[in-house]
């Protein structure tokens, strides 16, 4: 089964209990299905079990890259989270593992 | 005539980055002559308020603590060649990290700098708690108040550049401030050359977490190599007229800078690309295009900028309690059914004290919530039954469908916040004595505590929290 690690690369980012994830296809011509299969309703579905309150989505068409805004899902955030990652900074990779289906 | 592009180097991206960083950069720098500068961030969002209460332990304290050994290896060089310093390594105490350097330099032996320190961005004292209660919306809670930062933009690093600075100190500022103020005072720009400012406010995003753009928080093997990842290179940005600048790195060292490290790292901490929010403009990048233009050598170019607001970003800090946590560990045969029983034992002599998550690490850590519920997408029926009905007590880690079924090497980790120091001290005793009242054969018990810190983020009217800079005596 093919993940989104096959088309594309990630990197987290954080600011109070909000992550950024950047989704970058690893070649433009995949960029328009990635659209289609990567919405804001399957990253909020990947991430339920920390209970996300919005997931906002920004496409940057020219970089072949879309942005993730996630609220609330790093249990307060740096200053508050009990988690061993505080910041996130793996969850780029949980998002990468995510199955997905593209014509080539 | 267009005005020469200026090079700006970096020399730090976090408190206690490396330290032999910078003098590659520098030497660099010198190689392909112009103007040029060298920024230093060392100041997350949590680092400053550490700081502030470094101060009121000691008058002198509250900078950069690795100031010295940062500066060191460069401050010679940049002074001798006309290199500019800009660094926020003055935390919650600029004035103090200021006198330092010029104390640093007489004892390198070197002429006596001039060093700036841009002022403003503290709110802290009593005659602005009433202007953050307002702006917090109405509460704040006085008795646990530890701080308030503002950023502050470039405009004041440019001036104390354009009055002669060779060294610039900073608290708080908006970390592209440090790059966009050399810009600023080198090319001239005009307060509302809004494409300019966005521009160059991109190159410092790129700039700000060093080796971020350069293979660093990048390398995966097999599918995103990146050579001499031990000696990566920090990154160098040269910057046009038009704000355009072009990302390279330090000649000879490790790392990478293509269109893959740059997209990545001008998306880091981002959230609306159309709407990247400054003290100086808001940056729209979100037509930008990035293009390779040879080896380690990436143009970024088509960053629009908009009117700044009327408002300053502000952190407000307060004591938070206390955080603990303590790990140990087991290996071999049954190592998850003892680091399970260990757990158990953990809950049911701490557990009514304070909320406590658990990491099975090995098994379940990252991805879990404090209660133990994974995040979604594990491969199918590698997820079993949530309990063994042999297990002592309910667990909150589920239990993992792995080859063999047996973990060989399992660590418990155990957090908990309490307001009560002495609620995490006795916390951090009982993971301890899992040694010898524990189970078998548990081993590297580490155990560590530090004060928390919670941070509330308000908007403050710029007239209430204006910047400026002085020279030290």
């Amino acid at each position: 089964m093919a993940t989104l690690y096959d088309y594309a690369h990630a990197r987290t980012g954080d600011k109070g209990n909000r992550v950024n994830i950047s989704v970058i296809a690893h070649q433009a011509k995949h960029f328009d299905a990635l659209v289609r299969e990567l919405t804001p309703e399957r990253v909020a579905a990947l991430f339920a079990a920390r209970r996300p309150s919005h997931v906002e989505r920004y496409l940057l068409p020219k970089l072949a890259a879309m942005n993730f805004v996630i609220d609330d899902v790093l249990d307060g955030g740096v200053n508050d989270s009990l988690n061993l990652d505080m910041h996130g900074k793996s969850l780029s990779f949980h998002l990468l593992s995510l199955p997905i289906h593209i014509e080539d | 005539m267009t005005p020469a592009p200026i090079s700006i180097g970096c020399g730090a991206g976090f408190s206690g980055d490396r330290t032999d960083a910078a003098a590659p950069v520098v030497r660099t720098l010198i190689r392909r002559g112009g103007p040029a500068a060298l920024i230093f961030e060392t100041l997350a969002e949590r680092t400053l308020a550490t700081a502030q209460l470094a101060r009121r332990a000691d008058p002198e304290r509250g900078y950069e603590p690795l100031l010295d050994l940062a500066l060191t290896p460069v401050l010679g060089d940049c002074l001798q060649h006309g290199i500019t310093i800009v660094g926020n390594f003055g935390a919650a105490n600029p004035p103090a990290a200021a006198r330092r350097i010029v104390g640093l330099a007489r004892e390198l032996g070197l002429r006596r700098p001039r060093v700036a320190v841009v002022s403003g961005d503290d709110l802290s004292g009593p005659a602005h708690r009433e202007l953050l209660r307002d702006c917090l919306g109405g509460t704040l809670d006085e008795a646990r108040f530890v701080c308030a930062n503002a950023y502050q933009g470039a405009f004041e690093i440019a001036a104390a550049i354009r009055a002669g600075a060779d060294v610039v100190v900073t608290g708080r500022v908006a970390d592209p401030a440090l790059t966009l103020g050399p810009a600023l005072a080198h090319f001239g720009w005009q307060a509302d050359d809004w494409n300019a400012l966005a521009g160059a406010t991109m190159a410092g995003h790129l700039l700000e977490c060093g080796a971020q753009v350069t293979g660093g928080y990048f390398a995966d093997p097999g599918v995103k190599d990146v050579p001499g990842m031990d000696d990566v290179g920090f990154p160098i940005a040269e910057i046009a007229f038009d704000g355009s600048c072009i990302v390279t790195k330090a000649d000879g060292s490790g790392g990478l800078v293509d269109a893959r490290t740059v997209k990545e790292q001008l998306l880091y901490e981002i959230h609306d690309p159309a709407a990247y929010f400054t003290p100086d403009v808001v940056a729209d990048f979100s037509q930008a295009e990035v293009t390779e233009l040879g080896p380690d050598c990436v143009r970024l170019s088509g960053v629009i900028g908009h009117p700044r607001t009327a408002t300053l970003k502000t952190n407000v800090f307060f004591d938070g309690g206390w955080f603990g946590e303590g790990e140990i560990s087991y290996a071999g045969p049954n190592a998850e059914r003892r680091a399970r029983l260990a757990m158990d034992i953990m809950r049911k002599r701490c557990g009514a004290d304070m909320a406590l998550r658990f990491d099975l690490i090995g098994l379940c850590s990252i991805l879990g919530d404090d209660a133990g519920a994974l995040m979604g997408a594990l491969p199918a029926g590698l997820l079993e039954a949530p309990n063994r009905a042999s297990d002592s007590s309910p667990s909150p880690i589920p239990n993992l469908r792995l080859p063999d079924a047996r973990l060989p090497d399992v660590r418990l980790r155990v957090a908990g916040k309490h307001e009560r120091v002495e609620l995490i001290d006795r916390l951090l005793r009982e993971l301890t004595a899992l040694w010898t009242g524990g189970p078998a054969g548990g081993g590297g018990v580490r155990v560590a505590k530090r004060q928390r810190l919670s941070m509330r983020s308000c908007l403050v009217p710029r007239e209430h929290a204006p910047a400026a800079f002085a020279f030290i005596d």
